[in-house]
């Protein structure tokens, strides 16, 4: 068990000397803390999987280094760092039965038999895995050996992480929920520190307490379900988290007022030192629009569609040439085409070159 | 994978069922019936039951002797080679390089000798050892090791095998080459992960992932050895005296060296016995193997 | 993780293993018989092409190697053509007998050639075939023919069901579906298994000598009359010997990239 310091790490497949640009994983540095349930999230090729095998040692940094507790070990094999991972498909070996399977990592580690015993049969029956313990580990189904393999990742006591590397992919989708939750409690009972890589945002927001979204080979913002979802750092979060996902649009942001086509919209804070140049876009999440019949000094807009969600209707709209989803209230029934948009402006956020700018709550123009 | 039921799927293998059995059943029944006669030459054959096989099989007879010997011969040979094919190629499949050029060098260099005529492989080996005038005799001779194959039993003996070794240890790492490609990547992180040992790792993925290949291997190394006929005859001849003389030699000096039809033919069928009944073991083994795996999939 | 301590060094002994022979063959190939002879030399010190030249020249010795390839490429034709239907009636359906046939089959590749020499003789000197290419492409097939079924199998059952039903459905007839679809889906295996039918075809001796006298001999026989020749001509053997080993070494040089995929997905 132990915090896991990330300092100005960065990876590339081709080499240190490769265009910085190119890194699969760009320089960062961070800390997770011990005890800590992490779900790594972002799209295929985000260098998610690349930051999990540097840490747990399958790839070799081009640069930086990685500290457990304080000590650096950047040098040391797989073998020698105390980490666990289990990965995408199920890795099983054949000739063992399920037990011989668990007790594997403890075994090669010269653990004593009589604490195998103890962990394995705890770990099985977390997983619900004692009644196969003698049985060949092959014969079963795809499922029991991916508890196998996650049982493999968990066995351990003495590890800093346990790493999980989209570790549901191959399991029927009631079967995910369940291993999920059990994962969740695993994670409670163990206190072990667990990152879990999945480009899924609700296997990420439901499993972790703190989400780390990468995109393109960095980690764009690192917080809670809520702090993502209410004030997302980086557009990429914005439109990543979220069904549908943020609107974003370009607009003319001067002191409380944001522009879009002339249209003035009131925000809740102040913006004067815009950097010069930038490209300003401002975001809102669909829940925070409403459609309203068109009425002056409302955005006008052109309904295009309705998509009902069952508990809630998003309505998507035309703004010019920009699309917008709204919420459509209960009760409000579409009729024609245009439509006045309804702004929440504590909600609304401004964007310069896709990063958040904080504004000023308080005064006026300083 | 349930396959249909199709009885018309018969027309389908139809040309392969005639092509084989013109080529070995028709040949065959010519043998089980030489089998049954003998001969005073001119063609005349009169009915001599089972008497050949009761010659073949006693080992106090001159055929009978002959018979044995060049058997426990052969299979003494068949777990030579065995014993150091098998091993030596998973050694040389662990050993090939990761991927590149290299590989495809090593793949060419490694498939060459399969790809040599036969006699010319025992021409090579003939040649080779020579003292006179191969390199390895030479050097062996220099050294003050004597080294004669034309003579000497053992050296006869251990050219033949060295020979079979340097001609099939590449089918086996070829076999298992193949094997180890097809394990993916993510076993072996698993393995680090788990702390395995380079030993662990051979015993618990490389080693249970190849065992079908190693099967096919074992199979087709014991079937090639256990009928083995150009390479030695052209080193060795089968001597000196009988040393080096395995079946197929020992059949083709009885069949076309004396003539003697009727003693040839049983032996044939003999032989062809051992090796069906050989066969048909390591087929049951492998498709139970493959059974077993269906039946893993179908539970999945 | 994936291989071994010391692996190059392995590696490296056993390559320089297989290729010595083959050098000192190479080697005596370019010598003079007076000094292959008289001295003990690692190179050729008076290189000299005239092995080369006389085989070249003399039409005993070039048409065997015609013949030689005559017989072999007749039968990679015979066996995968012969092959192909069955190995996909083998993969796709159950049918009476099914096992059995293919056991027998296989157990057919195992046969010795040495107890089908003599009644082979008599078969193809009765149907008068005999000293013909035919005859050895036909002995041939009694090997190559279910290998060729082996491994074509398991290159029909790795293509999926759903591909023969889609074609099917959109009105393809049998005979279509084979040629256009089929056929170019397993190219690579039919590759492999017109590697390993040559493979076989051009390495055997025993009965492609048995079954030919002169006007079909193989190049493996006329090898032999060095043998016989009084003073052995090591130099013209070696020049011979080297000639045979180049088809295969073109050939293994075409399948190089498909060589491991082979022996996997052919099962060999």
């Amino acid at each position: 068990m132990a915090r896991i310091d990330l300092v100005d790490l960065a990876h590339s497949y081709g080499g240190n000397d490769a265009d910085p640009d190119s890194f699969a994983l760009k320089p960062i540095s961070m800390t997770w803390r011990q005890g800590g349930a992490y779900a790594l999230l972002g799209p295929s090729g985000c260098g998610k999987t690349t930051l999990l095998n540097l840490i747990s040692g399958i790839v070799a940094p081009s640069r930086g280094k990685i500290l457990f507790d304080g000590t650096d070990i950047t040098p040391l094999s797989t073998q020698k760092r105390n980490i666990a991972q289990v990965f995408q498909f199920p890795v099983i070996y054949d000739t063992m039965t399920v037990g011989q399977n668990l007790a594997f990592p403890l075994r090669n580690r010269g653990v004593a038999k009589s604490e195998i015993d103890a962990r394995v049969a705890e770990i099985a029956k977390l997983l619900d895995l004692t009644p196969y313990l003698n049985r060949k580990a092959t014969r079963l189904t795809a499922d029991a050996k991916q508890k196998i393999s996650l049982g493999r990742g968990l066995v351990r006591s003495d590890v800093a992480a346990v790493l999980f590397d989209e570790p549901l992919t191959v399991i029927d989708p009631e079967l995910k929920w369940e291993l999920r939750s059990k994962l969740k409690a695993l994670h409670r009972a163990l206190d072990l520190t667990m990152i879990y890589v999945t480009h899924d945002q609700t296997e990420a927001l439901t499993f972790a307490d703190t989400v780390v979204v990468m995109h393109d080979g960095r980690v764009v913002q690192s917080g809670t379900p809520e702090e993502l979802f209410d004030k997302p750092a980086h557009t990429f979060v914005g439109y990543f988290i979220g069904s549908p996902g943020m609107n974003i649009v370009p607009a003319e942001v001067a002191g409380r007022e944001a522009r879009i086509g002339g249209h003035v919209i009131q925000l809740s804070r102040a913006y004067d030192k815009l950097p010069a140049g930038a490209a300003i876009e401002i975001g809102v999440r669909p829940e925070f629009v409403s459609v309203a019949p068109p009425a002056p000094g409302l955005l006008s807009a052109n309904i295009e569609r309705i998509d009902d969600l069952g508990r809630i209707r998003f309505a998507r709209v035309k703004v010019g040439d920009a699309k917008f989803s709204a919420r459509v209230p209960p009760g409000f029934s579409v009729a024609g085409e245009s439509a006045g948009l309804v702004f929440d402006p504590a909600r609304v956020h401004v964007y310069a070159d896709s990063r958040l700018v904080e504004g000023h709550s308080l005064g006026g123009p300083v | 994978m349930d396959k249909t039921v199709n009885q018309k799927a018969w027309f389908l293998v139809l040309p392969v069922f005639l092509i084989v059995a013109f080529s070995a059943v028709l040949p065959l029944m010519t043998v089980v019936n030489y089998s049954f006669q003998d001969t005073f030459g001119n063609n005349q054959f009169f009915w001599n039951g089972v008497g050949w096989f009761k010659e073949l099989l006693d080992p106090s007879t001159d055929l009978g002797s002959r018979f044995f010997a060049s058997l426990w011969r052969n299979l003494f040979f068949s777990a030579v080679i065995l014993a150091i094919e098998v091993p030596l190629g998973i050694i040389v499949a662990l050993s090939m390089p990761r991927d590149g050029w290299r590989v495809a060098a090593c793949l060419v260099i490694l498939a060459l000798p399969l790809l040599i005529p036969w006699n010319v492989v025992g021409t090579i080996w003939q040649i080779f050892g020579r003292p006179d005038i191969g390199l390895l005799g030479y050097v062996l001779n220099n050294i003050g090791i004597e080294y004669n194959y034309v003579s000497n039993e053992f050296d006869a003996w251990a050219t033949v095998i060295v020979m079979d070794v340097w001609h099939w240890t590449s089918l086996v790492a070829l076999l298992c080459y193949a094997g180890l490609k097809s394990i993916p990547d993510a076993y072996y992180q698993a393995a680090q992960i788990d702390g395995a040992s380079r030993w662990a790792v051979f015993t618990a993925i490389q080693l249970p992932k190849m065992n079908r290949v190693l099967l096919i291997a074992v199979l087709l190394r014991f079937m090639d050895s256990f009928m083995i006929y150009t390479e030695p005859f052209v080193v060795t001849g089968g001597g000196p005296g009988n040393s080096t003389t395995f079946v197929s030699i020992e059949l083709v000096k009885i069949a076309l060296g004396q003539f003697d039809l009727g003693k040839a033919a049983a032996l044939s069928l003999v032989y062809n016995l051992i090796i069906i009944i050989v066969c048909w073991v390591f087929y049951t083994v492998m498709t139970n193997a493959g059974v077993d795996r269906q039946r893993t999939q179908g539970a999945a | 993780m994936h291989s071994i301590p010391g692996r190059r060094i392995i590696l490296s002994l056993f390559l320089i293993f297989l290729l010595l022979p083959i050098y000192w063959l190479v080697n005596m190939s370019f010598k003079t018989n007076t000094e292959i002879v008289s001295t003990m030399t690692l190179w050729p010190h008076h290189p000299t092409i005239a092995n080369y030249m006389r085989i070249f020249t003399d039409e005993s010795w070039y048409s065997g190697y015609i013949h030689s390839l005559n017989y072999v490429v007749i039968n990679t034709f015979i066996s995968i053509s012969f092959a192909l239907p069955a190995a996909y009636a083998f993969s796709r359906y159950r049918f009476l007998g099914d096992k059995h046939l293919f056991f027998w089959l296989l157990s057919n590749r195992m046969a010795p050639p040495a107890v089908y020499a003599l009644p082979f003789f008599n078969l193809y000197s009765a149907i008068g075939l005999f000293d013909t290419p035919w005859a050895v492409a036909l002995a041939h097939c009694l090997f190559n023919v279910p290998l060729a079924v082996w491994i074509l199998e398991g290159f029909v059952s790795s293509v999926p069901r759903e591909i023969d039903e889609t074609a099917f459905l959109d009105g393809y007839s049998f005979p279509k579906f084979f040629v256009k679809i089929l056929v170019p889906l397993i190219a690579s295996g039919i590759g492999v298994a017109a590697f390993f039918c040559f493979m076989f075809s051009w390495v055997e001796l025993l009965l492609a000598r048995t079954l030919t006298s002169v006007d079909a001999k193989p190049i493996s026989a006329v090898m032999t009359r060095t043998v016989s020749a009084a003073g052995m001509d090591w130099g013209l053997l070696a020049a011979a010997g080297v000639l045979t080993i180049i088809p295969g070494a073109l050939v293994i040089w075409f399948v190089r990239n498909y060589i491991a995929r082979g022996f996997a997905l052919g099962r060999v």
